[in-house]
């Protein structure tokens, strides 16, 4: 009888046990974060663990490899599917999201919660949280800084007889460029020259078809030689802004790079086809965004004292680098979207960003980068700090995919298949511009 | 004598179900047990192909859910028709086609040719040819772009070590000049194999009398390939063409895998250019009409083939 007692309450403290676990997994929930797959990606679920001790949220990721990135997660948005509760959304999506309604917008979360975008990188804030641009509507929070800069091998510029015939070839010491046509330089100089006994190249640059490689690359000498993308003083007039005598200069110097300095087979690299090329020794630097540099400073072929950074050097029309990076955002179509914001309150805090840096995920909290200790805190902290102040980015309109497309196309056609002239490219991107532009309403 | 399941499955009947079937024509049962297929025929294919039809003649973005659609007649078709980038990408998809079945034809035919001679090793040897169409496109572009890599890429070796020359100093793929041939060097050797296993059926279809009455009419063995081979393995061979126009006219991820369409847009084939216009353009209405444009194209060119094909099969 004793027994049978003991079995029974066993069994209803099993069942209350039950209950209540029960009701513990009802209020918690499953949050579900899509981004690229990519480095910082690792790292975000190692910082996420904080967030799931602390709040009870089960976190699931969806990460999808950057060339497929663009059209999973625009299918997704597109479709009103409800994968994603959080997504950390390339910058130039946040146009089509906004006036889409697939974004939330963060406006009244932000003032209620004391979450104020001052308290950001400003570019980072402008890049990747404001619709329309300038102005103080915020459908993201700036969760990782990215820009495109350099990494270069440290170790070969080093080497005293490479610098004795690089002096005497070029007059000056091999070093850090600080303009493009210098990077030329040194690119020609290690173009096709042994180096322990292997054949090197100069440098790997973005030549991308597919999804938006080769305007990454390109953009950034193209801005340098004085492109812009309308009349600052009349939006989306093109002509002679887009199609600049600096903006053929800047195109045509991307292809000479391409001409002159890549390695064979190099027709269409974008982020991991440079890293590999880099870390396996074949060339002297390489273009990448700034994600990279942590897994660069690890490596055991080429980080440490082997590498270095450095930002993307200054052209006749200026000094400015492609802006990278994203923010998060909360899907409308979530079905988690209170537990969704509670995520962005807990990122948004400085101690998270702190961590998030130290991890390998590039803080845009003020506060963070403009501590005394960052920019001593990794070899490439200043660098990226010197980037994150010249940058600049592509269109964010809702059409940002058009506008892409077309640039790809004229980009590669001259660069890669060297199909008719620089000028002939950018008159026509302006014509493609303007059909979008046109198609729009907005001209 | 036992009753059969026939009888014993009319017995287990229940007696108003029974009477229900009794009174259902030969004609309605079989339409019983078509329907499930019509009705799925009809929701997967017939549907969707209207629904494309109809948002061929409107200015629908799938992104732009609340924007208003509008019924643009036929401007999309006249875009489409008068833009000089797809005629381009009409005539890349053409040499793709034209040469692949070509080169896939006389090589399948070859090797089912020397397969259907009775040889020791024959079955390992088909299994060897046949191994490459069983690997998946995106896989088989995968590993053909590391083939050509200029530096480490094994075709390249190859080619370097016939011709006496540096392997990294042409690029099969990053070259506008090589690229075209590149993705028709790798359809060829995947889908080769296809063309010889019908090419072999016909071969082996052919009744060995004809060959030993030809024998005794002492003719050639020449002759014998034109007068009695050739002739009976034509409608297989055109089945094969068929078979691979249509895939080729279709061509989408071994050739993404391979180029991404590039260098420049020089091996943007019509399936990569509407999947651009479609889901990163997101152009709905446009390449709704662009869809239409290649489906007559393709069920058009295909039914003029199948006649030419009965009437061969007529002979």
């Amino acid at each position: 009888m004793k027994k049978k007692l003991f079995n029974s309450a066993a069994a209803i403290g099993l069942l209350f046990g039950i209950s209540a676990f029960g009701a513990t997994g009802a209020q918690a929930a499953d949050l579900t974060l899509c981004w690229a797959a990519w480095d910082p990606a690792n790292a975000l679920v190692e910082l996420s663990k904080d967030f799931e001790a602390k709040s009870g949220n089960k976190m699931k990721f969806e990460f999808v490899p950057w060339p497929n990135f663009a059209d999973r997660m625009l299918n997704e948005l597109n479709s009103g599917g409800k994968l994603c509760d959080l997504l950390i959304g390339d910058s130039q999506w946040i146009g089509g999201a906004a006036e889409n309604k697939q974004y939330v917008k963060l406006n009244d979360f932000f003032d209620k919660n004391g979450i104020s975008m001052k308290d950001f990188i400003p570019a980072t804030v402008t890049g990747y949280a404001e619709w329309p641009k300038n102005t103080p509507n915020y459908w993201a929070l700036p969760a990782f800084g990215d820009v495109v800069g350099w990494t270069y091998r440290k170790d070969w510029f080093a080497k005293p007889e490479l610098q004795a015939e690089f002096k005497k070839k070029y007059n000056r010491d091999l070093a850090v460029p600080k303009s493009l046509d210098e990077l030329k330089d040194i690119a020609t100089f290690f173009q096709g020259r042994d180096i322990d006994g292997k054949k090197v190249y100069g440098a790997a640059i973005y030549t991308e078809r597919g999804s938006e490689g080769i305007t990454m690359g390109a953009m950034n000498a193209l801005y340098n030689f004085g492109f812009q993308y309308d009349n600052p003083a009349k939006p989306y007039e093109l002509e002679g802004f887009v199609n600049s005598e600096g903006a053929v200069k800047g195109l045509e110097f991307y292809k000479s790079l391409y001409d002159c300095c890549t390695p064979p087979g190099a027709s269409d690299w974008y982020m991991s086809q440079n890293i590999d090329a880099y870390k396996s020794g074949q060339v002297a630097m390489q273009m990448n965004f700034a994600f990279i540099w942590p897994g660069v400073n690890a490596d055991a072929n080429v980080g440490g004292d082997k590498s270095g950074y450095f930002p993307m050097p200054a052209g006749p029309g200026g000094h400015f680098a492609q802006l990278g990076g994203q923010g998060i955002s909360v899907v409308a179509n979530s079905a988690h979207q209170e537990e969704a914001l509670a995520y962005i309150k807990w990122f948004a805090q400085k101690d998270v960003q702190s961590k998030w840096w130290t991890l390998g995920g590039y803080s845009a909290l003020s506060s963070v980068v403009n501590d005394p200790s960052f920019a001593t805190s990794q070899p490439y902290a200043q660098t990226f700090l010197d980037s994150m102040a010249i940058v600049k980015d592509f269109w964010a309109e809702p059409s940002y995919a058009s506008l892409m497309q077309a640039t790809q196309k004229r980009f590669h056609d001259y660069v890669v298949a060297g199909k008719g002239t620089a000028k002939e490219a950018m008159d026509g991107l302006v014509a493609d511009w303007t059909k979008v532009f046109k198609d729009e309403g907005k001209m | 004598m036992s009753p059969t399941h026939f009888e014993r499955a009319a017995e287990a009947t229940p007696p108003m179900l029974a009477k229900k079937i009794r009174g259902l024509s030969d004609r309605a049962i079989a339409w019983i047990f078509v329907a499930p297929t019509i009705f799925l025929l009809l929701a997967i294919n017939i549907f969707p192909l209207i629904w494309t039809i109809r948002l061929s003649f409107t200015n629908f973005r799938v992104n732009r859910p609340n924007a208003e659609v509008q019924f643009v007649g036929l401007d999309n078709y006249r875009r489409i028709l008068s833009d000089s980038d797809i005629w381009l990408t009409m005539q890349t998809t053409a040499h793709f086609l034209i040469w692949t079945i070509l080169l896939q034809v006389l090589i399948g035919f070859s090797l089912a040719y020397l397969i259907n001679k009775k040889f020791r090793g024959n079955d390992l040897w088909t299994t060897i040819i046949v191994f490459p169409m069983m690997l998946s496109p995106a896989v088989v572009g995968n590993f053909w772009t590391f083939l050509y890599q200029p530096q480490i890429g094994l075709f390249n070796y190859v080619v370097g070590f016939l011709t006496h020359t540096d392997p990294s100093s042409f690029s099969m793929i990053g070259d506008v000049n090589l690229a075209p041939w590149a993705i028709v060097i790798v359809d060829t050797w995947m889908w080769t194999p296809f063309v010889m296993l019908i090419c072999l059926a016909g071969l082996r279809s052919i009744p060995g009398s004809i060959y030993e009455a030809a024998e005794c009419d002492r003719a050639s063995k020449w002759r014998q390939f034109w007068t009695i081979t050739l002739p009976m393995v034509l409608p297989f061979l055109m089945l094969a063409v068929l078979f691979r126009g249509i895939e080729n006219f279709k061509m989408f991820d071994l050739v993404v895998q391979l180029t991404g369409g590039g260098p420049g847009s020089i091996t943007e084939l019509t399936s990569i250019n509407l999947k651009r216009e479609a889901f990163e353009k997101w152009r709905t209405g446009y390449s709704s009409a662009y869809a239409v444009i290649l489906f007559v194209t393709v069920f058009g060119l295909a039914s003029i083939y199948v006649k030419a094909l009965n009437k061969v099969k007529e002979r």
